[in-house]
């Protein structure tokens, strides 16, 4: 490594961890620690993903500078989340390519960049974690974790080897949520089609525990699975991984408990 | 200006050049004399009775039968029984093909007669030019040996395929086609054949029988 | 010509849709009938992935050299004693076909399924002229009884359930005895097939389309799998193939290489049950087949996406794989985008063809889950090329004003770290408190696009960032 025995990982924490659920975060530091990393937080806010699904491309480009920037200083780059993952490792090159300036700065910085599950078992190796969690569950593969990242048997493998922890595949895991960021709301009906159809393919599992590695999706499942009055605890594979299991599930209420 | 030179000259406006550089004019004619092949299936590269057998098989998985036989008149017997066995009138129609204008039908009680369909035939019988193993495909040619009308309006096909015919891949009947009927040429219909006539727009669901041949049946004449 | 679209009122085309029943029913059959049988075909063959990066290189071959490949086509088509004719606009293009029927006198017209024929509206202009245009393709012919477009570039009438078209060959075929069973998809069939003959065998011109224009031979490949196509043009007097310019490919090998993908990514099929090659008419030896040959090349807006952005659509095979793994066209169909070409590859070539102010919706009607571009057998990048027709509705101020309205409000605090820190330091704990009995909020101001629909989870409370601080960056 270059600065130090342990590599230095810039914790890319999300807006929506930051914003609704801490918790993932401290997830996955301990997770990066566990794994031997120094973890470091610089102050962020958002990878520019927004804007640039919606063909705002000044403003994308002037967050994903503000990003590398701020991680400037930093081995690796990782994020608890496929799609803001692969937006600074995929898209932050497309976004620069036309800038001879900054194209080749956005190509290293990419390199840099990773999802947290994938990174632990891709770079860093490791082939299990110690949490304890004697429940069934199943597994939503995000969209841009699984096509742009690649990221299917990681979060898999590491899941099966959680002490008592049962995971039951779900029919068409690889099939969207309908979350797929603005488009949750610009399209409110037909999103709403398309979680429905997942919500009833998570019910048909019979699987207490829906997991999945990004907080959007999460949130979108989380939010019709309670409204459609569904009883299902919805968590981030992280928080599952490093034993984070004691906070309220997602949508659950914090009082009352589990 | 033309439609035509409006749209060359669109074309060449959009790809930034004018048609003439040596660069460009050279690859394309380079790759039209050449032709070459791309990526080739493992699959189809297979010989004798190997290729035989992984024709057999693609053809049956898409639900065409197969028989073989050892001389050619053994191709009347087949397609005798053939119909027999499926309850069907003993008529075919066929083209001029010499090859089967060799066969000897009188000991069967199946009426032939000869030419283009008109729409009316029962059933139909066909000499391949070749075949392709790597997916069942027979390839037919027009002309008055096999009218292609023979090949779409009879309810059932029967066609004769010599195992000498039969190739490895599209590439190698390409080849075949060259040599037959010159480079850069081809005869005015090229039918592949896979397996009889069917359609799924009715709810996904696969009927055979749409418009063309509800059965196709092949009988290889082995070499 | 004035072209019929309803893709402005997508939404309301996605809400009608989806309130649709037996729309919802037929579409089951898109996800069951489409998805698992290209997995199982790609599966058998270990070369499929480098197949389509071969289909990738050809196609993108062909467009840096398309002058000179349309040169050379059109010349091999006049040797073998065919007539090639090219068409700017889709009027040209229907004008030269009418021209051709006209000459023959001919009073009816069959036609093989071509989805060209549906973008320039060749039916329309040939019953204008006072002919008769008979679709032959099953799922086109039901579609025609009703008076409507294709809802699928592969499989026109997949929004239909069987009892529909029961109930329109009964309202049609008028010859059709009431105790006759039309119950199951195989006497539906028979039916059509009966029907359908009559007018093949009268028909005095055959109009298909071209799955590759082979520029080596001047030969045209039609692939489909009932044979209708080939009746088409084999029983007319005329055989009229009407194409788009970029149906173009070098030599028979590089069709070949083509082929393997397409039947597989198509239907799961490694071949379709008819691949046919025909070159010019019938020579004076045949004793069937067309006595006149003519090809119609449409150009209608594609020489103008080369070199752009869009180029990389025009290597699109209109295999129907993106639309077929495509979750907003699983929940609305085809005919929510509103014009011919559906799912993502119409979210992208539409706005090319009817302008992005009429076709704006369809490249944001997308969740860019990617799946599309997973399977297009030619690799073409959808997501990408609908974002960047977003982008430049965001240029030209196209996008709806309360959406860039909220997205330059998220970006003035993302821009700021400072501020962002200090909105969410307050708001998120707030959120949290109220959100705290329940977990989740039920209905939220300025957020209704989400809770009309399911719960908004409510934050934990203080932001990730601000807890980090407090505990000087340590966790334990």
């Amino acid at each position: 490594m270059p600065h130090s025995a342990k590599p230095r990982v810039g914790l890319f924490v999300t807006c929506l961890v930051d914003l609704f659920r801490p918790s993932i975060g401290f997830a996955a530091v301990n997770l990066l620690e566990d794994a031997g990393c120094e973890v470091v937080v610089p102050a962020q806010t958002c990878c520019g993903q927004p804007a640039f699904n919606s063909g705002d491309r000044a403003d994308a480009q002037a967050l994903a500078l503000q990003a590398m920037d701020a991680f400037s200083m930093c081995d690796y780059i990782v994020a608890p989340s496929g799609s803001c993952g692969g937006m600074m490792a995929k898209h932050y090159p497309d976004l620069f390519a036309d800038d001879p300036n900054l194209a080749h700065r956005a190509q290293v910085f990419a390199g840099k960049c990773h999802e947290l599950v994938s990174f632990l078992t891709d770079v860093l190796g490791v082939t299990s974690v110690t949490a304890h969690f004697p429940r069934e569950v199943t597994y939503h593969d995000s969209c841009a974790g699984l096509r742009e990242l690649g990221i299917a048997s990681q979060p898999r493998k590491l899941l099966a080897g959680i002490e008592g922890l049962k995971l039951t595949a779900m029919k068409e895991c690889d099939v969207c949520c309908g979350f797929g960021g603005t488009f949750a709301v610009k399209y409110g009906e037909i999103s709403d089609a398309i979680v429905r159809k997942k919500i009833d393919n998570i019910v048909e599992t019979g699987a207490p525990v829906l997991l999945a590695g990004d907080l959007g999706c999460l949130m979108n499942m989380a939010g019709k699975l309670t409204r459609e009055g569904r009883v299902v605890e919805v968590r981030h594979v992280a928080e599952v991984l490093a034993g984070f299991t004691q906070e309220p599930p997602i949508g659950a209420a914090k009082e009352t408990g589990q | 200006m033309s439609a035509r030179e409006d749209i060359l000259s669109n074309i060449r406006r959009s790809l930034g050049v004018n048609g003439r550089e040596a660069p460009r004019v050279s690859a394309v004619q380079e790759r039209l004399r050449s032709a070459p092949r791309g990526v080739m299936p493992a699959r189809g590269q297979v010989s004798g009775a190997e290729r035989v057998a992984l024709f057999r098989a693609e053809a049956e998985r898409v639900a065409a039968s197969v028989a073989e036989v050892a001389q050619p008149q053994d191709i009347v017997s087949e397609a005798a029984r053939y119909l027999r066995e499926h309850n069907l009138p003993a008529t075919l129609r066929m083209g001029a093909d010499a090859r089967l204008a060799e066969l000897d039908w009188s000991d069967t009680a199946i009426e032939v007669t000869h030419g283009p369909s008109a729409g009316d035939d029962l059933n139909g019988l066909s000499h391949a030019f070749g075949a392709i193993a790597e997916t069942g495909t027979l390839a037919m040619t027009s002309g008055p040996g096999n009218p292609t009308t023979l090949n779409f309006l009879p309810d059932n096909h029967i066609v004769v395929l010599r195992e000498a015919d039969l190739v490895g891949d599209a590439e190698s009947l390409w080849d075949r086609l060259r040599a037959a009927y010159g480079k850069a040429a081809a005869p005015r219909t090229v039918n592949l054949i896979t397996g009889p006539s069917r359609s799924g727009d009715i709810e996904q669901q696969i009927v055979l029988g749409a418009h063309g041949p509800r059965r196709l049946h092949i009988i290889i004449l082995r070499d | 010509m004035t072209i019929h679209t309803t893709s402005p009122a997508f939404k309301q085309n996605a809400h009608n849709a989806l309130a649709d029943k037996q729309l919802q029913q037929a579409l089951g059959n898109v996800r069951a009938g489409f998805i698992d049988k290209r997995t199982q075909a790609a599966e058998r063959l270990p070369e499929f992935e480098a197949l389509r990066d071969s289909a990738h290189d050809i196609k993108t071959h062909v467009l840096a050299h398309l002058d000179l490949y349309l040169e050379h086509y059109e010349t091999k088509v006049r040797e073998a004693g065919g007539h090639v004719h090219f068409a700017r606009t889709a009027e040209e293009a229907c004008a030269t076909i009418v021209e051709i029927c006209k000459a023959q006198g001919a009073r009816t017209v069959t036609k093989g399924k071509s989805m060209v024929s549906e973008e320039i509206g060749l039916n329309a202009a040939i019953e204008a002229a006072g002919m008769e245009a008979i679709e032959t393709d099953l799922g086109e012919y039901i579609i025609q009884l009703r008076g409507e477009a294709p809802s699928h570039i592969i499989a026109p009438a997949v929004h239909l359930t069987k009892e529909q078209v029961e109930q329109d060959f009964r309202r049609i075929h008028t010859h059709l005895s009431p105790d006759r069973d039309l119950t199951q998809a195989e006497s539906l069939l028979t039916e059509a097939r009966m029907v359908l003959r009559k007018r093949f065998l009268e028909a005095d011109v055959g109009v298909t389309g071209a799955n590759f224009l082979v520029a080596e031979t001047g030969t045209s490949i039609i692939v489909t799998n009932e044979g209708n196509g080939d009746l088409t043009q084999t029983l007319p007097r005329v055989h009229i193939v009407v194409a788009s310019i970029e149906k173009i490919v070098p030599t028979l090998e590089d069709a070949a290489q083509i082929l393997r993908v397409l039947g597989r990514s198509a239907t799961g099929q490694d071949m379709s049950v008819y691949t046919t090659l025909s070159t010019g008419p019938r020579r004076p030896e045949d004793v069937d087949g067309p006595q006149a040959y003519h090809v119609v090349l449409v150009d209608n807006g594609r020489s103008a996406m080369l070199g752009t952005e869009f180029e990389e659509m025009l290597r699109c095979i209109r295999c129907g794989a993106c639309m077929n793994h495509c979750p907003v066209y699983h929940a609305v169909g085809g005919h929510a985008y509103g014009w011919v070409y559906p799912g993502p590859m119409g979210a992208v070539l539409s706005p090319s063809l009817l302008g992005v102010d009429k076709a704006g919706h369809l490249p944001n009607a997308s969740t860019f889950c990617g799946r599309c571009e997973s399977v297009c057998p030619v690799r073409i990048p959808l997501p990408k090329l609908m974002r960047h027709w977003r982008e430049r509705e965001y240029e030209r101020h196209l996008a709806p004003a309360v959406y860039r309205y909220g997205l330059s409000f998220w970006a003035f605090f993302a821009r700021r770290p400072w501020l962002y820190k200090f909105a969410t330091g307050l708001a998120m704990p707030a959120l949290g408190f109220l959100g705290r009995k329940t977990g989740r909020f039920a209905r939220l101001p300025l957020a209704s696009g989400w809770t009309d629909h399911r719960d908004m989870p409510a934050p934990q409370g203080k932001t990730f960032q601000a807890q980090w601080r407090e505990r000087g960056g340590k966790t334990r």
